[in-house]
């Protein structure tokens, strides 16, 4: 008797959830581009995708779904390789794409050069973040490295965010030392003893920044945290654009920011994923995608949430949102960054020197 | 023949099926991951899992913290959740259910929650922290308080191991030993710790090993530096986000060995100390 109530039951059963499933297959499908970011750039992409979304359809296409992820760049990279199915990935530094191409081979090594810039579509810089007033009176990156002064940065084994932090500051401590020829000194096989001398300064003064640090927190957000929750800490280093987006937040928190004068150029770098966007044919769309980042609207969109346009002429429309800086890139100084992370990060490098006696 | 007298020994038929069936679970659920571990660990050259799992300095000191820090903590709760669990079996008093009630509380609490309420309390900054601190007691942010978070998960482990023991033993057995001349002293050291002994010391191996593997609540409250605060597990995490997954798994396989290790040997002492009880 049971089983007769329940079998017509069933049917109805299997039948909706046929229909449920079956209904995005046969209604109108909408492509789908799955997006794999880093924290800060949230905001942007959810009001960039909208409007990429406008004008794909304006340009006559179908509709296009733009998913997001986000989270710390390292862990982002390392899920795409771990099989996320990431079919653009836009992330903080080039060595986590080059991770994802190296480690998966989802995407050619020479990714950096497929669109202008690098990849970057738009850039940013270090802010150094202090208490309201300015109690331990830190005008530049030399003050970090005074005794009794509390520096809050991410690790730089596990945050994107504190290896720029982590470079920035070995960056200034070169420039100091051989002035502003410094990128050509580098390169300079005669200049090599002043170069040596250089790096040595260079180390000490990054040792000694990171003896002023009581806390090594895994990313960006921790860090954050760490500094206007707990209070702990005199100076937090953090990103140019996280640090203006949330100025007002941090104003009521009691907070400042200071953007050193000479600082790191931070490239965030965009790739397509080529294995994920050849196997579900959305090749062009995801390209337009990247594209369009370069963008008059993407530009703008871009400045708006605190990322520096890399196109000149609307950068000079938001001058008065970006302090004039004197910038130095990765390449200017460390060459690359397979160098950067063989000599600085990976295990027994530069970075673990400094903590193991 | 012999078999069929060993099949009418079992009340309840099946025993080839739920056999079955528990193998195929245990081997997908357990010895499938395991082998996938071990293969990744296998990637590794010998010297490369030498220098990368054993003589790092920097290695060496978080397992050290790990350990010791699991120990103390695992401790801790033997000695105050056998007090609670005797509290909470011997008397009756008004909330009893509700702090019963509670002692599961870290069970299903996120570990990170527990993490971030412990740091809020004792960060410098913090409402116990602020007082703390000026008196030299640094918690978060010290080994301290790696020992703090890993006595709050591990407390249930030993409430909920001890309490059966302690409702098996009847008072009669106390009263026995004081009409027989026995003194409090007496009757606690010799007639009830011998009885729940064994159960103490499978609630400080199920603490213990929880609070070796904890990363949740640690991570926030130690502040991670290096030699200092940095956990084995943290470790762990570090090497997979430089992509060195072979390493990762060559500090998890150490891990691995020395918790197996210490674990079995609580186990022998554990049949040791209940054999001995019923000799």
């Amino acid at each position: 008797m049971k089983i007769k109530f329940c079998f017509p039951l069933s049917f109805v059963g299997i039948a909706i959830a046929l229909t449920l499933f079956a209904s995005p297959l046969t209604g109108r499908a909408a492509t789908t581009i799955l997006n794999v970011s880093y924290d800060p750039t949230r905001e942007f992409y959810r009001e960039f995708n909208a409007a990429f979304a406008k004008h794909w359809k304006a340009i006559g296409n179908g509709d296009v779904v733009i998913r997001q992820s986000h989270g710390g760049s390292g862990s982002q990279a390392r899920a795409v390789i771990d099989g996320l199915q990431a079919d653009v990935v836009t992330l903080a530094l080039a060595a986590d794409i080059d991770a994802i191409a190296t480690h998966a081979q989802l995407l050619p090594t020479n990714w950096q050069s497929r669109l202008p810039n690098n990849s970057a579509p738009y850039v940013s810089t270090l802010a150094i973040i202090v208490r309201k007033g300015n109690p331990k009176n830190i005008t530049s990156w030399s003050d970090l490295a005074r005794p009794g002064v509390e520096v809050i940065t991410p690790n730089p084994k596990t945050s994107g965010v504190a290896r720029w932090n982590y470079l920035a500051l070995w960056g200034f401590a070169l420039q100091q030392e051989l002035g502003p020829d410094c990128a050509a000194k580098l390169h300079d096989p005669a200049a090599a003893a002043e170069v040596a001398i250089a790096q040595q300064k260079a180390r000490d003064f990054v040792a000694r920044v990171f003896k002023n640090v009581p806390i090594l927190d895994r990313g960006a957000r921790a860090a954050t945290n760490t500094f206007v929750q707990r209070h702990i800490g005199d100076v937090l280093i953090n990103w140019e654009n996280e640090a203006l987006l949330s100025k007002n937040d941090l104003d009521a928190a009691g907070i400042e920011i200071i953007i050193p004068t000479v600082n790191i150029l931070a490239e965030p770098v965009v790739a397509l994923v080529d294995r994920h966007v050849d196997r579900k044919n959305i090749r062009p769309v995801a390209q337009a995608y990247l594209e369009f980042l370069y963008s008059d609207v993407g530009q703008h969109l871009a400045a708006k949430h605190y990322f520096r346009p890399t196109n000149s002429a609307i950068a000079a429309k938001y001058a008065a949102r970006f302090p004039a800086v004197n910038m130095f890139t990765v390449t200017d100084y460390f060459e690359s960054w397979e160098k950067v992370n063989q000599i600085h990060f990976n295990d027994g490098g530069e970075f673990d020197k400094m903590y193991t006696p | 023949m012999k078999s069929r007298t060993v099949k009418q020994q079992h009340v309840i038929p099946g025993f080839g099926l739920t056999l079955g069936f528990t193998l195929t679970y245990a081997g997908l659920l357990i010895l499938l991951p395991l082998a996938g571990f071990f293969h990744l660990t296998a990637q590794n050259t010998w010297q490369g899992f030498i220098s990368k799992a054993i003589l790092n300095p920097r290695v060496i000191a978080a397992y050290r913290l790990s350990f010791t820090s699991a120990a103390v903590a695992a401790a801790i709760n033997t000695i105050f959740g056998g007090l609670l669990a005797w509290v909470f079996v011997r008397y009756r008093f008004p909330g009893r259910r509700l702090g019963d009630a509670l002692v599961d509380l870290p069970f299903a609490l996120p570990t990170a929650v527990s993490g971030i309420a412990l740091t809020t309390l004792y960060a410098p900054k913090g409402w116990l922290g602020q007082w703390l601190v000026p008196l030299g007691v640094r918690v978060a942010y010290a080994p301290l308080g790696i020992i703090l978070a890993l006595t709050l998960i591990g407390l249930p482990f030993v409430v909920r191991t001890v309490q059966p023991a302690l409702l098996d033993l009847e008072g009669e057995l106390e009263e026995a030993a004081a009409s027989l001349g026995a003194s409090r002293g007496q009757t606690f050291f010799r007639v009830i710790l011998p009885a729940i002994t064994p159960a103490l010391i499978s609630g400080f191996t199920l603490a213990f090993a929880r609070a070796v593997g904890e990363f949740g609540s640690v991570y926030f409250i130690a502040g991670n530096m290096p030699m200092r605060t940095e956990i084995a597990p943290l470790l762990i995490l570090i090497k997979l986000e430089q992509y060195d997954y072979p390493g990762a798994a060559a500090i998890g396989t150490i891990m691995l060995l020395v918790s197996f290790l210490l674990l079995l040997t609580i186990n022998f002492l554990q049949t040791w100390s209940s054999k001995r009880r019923t000799n």
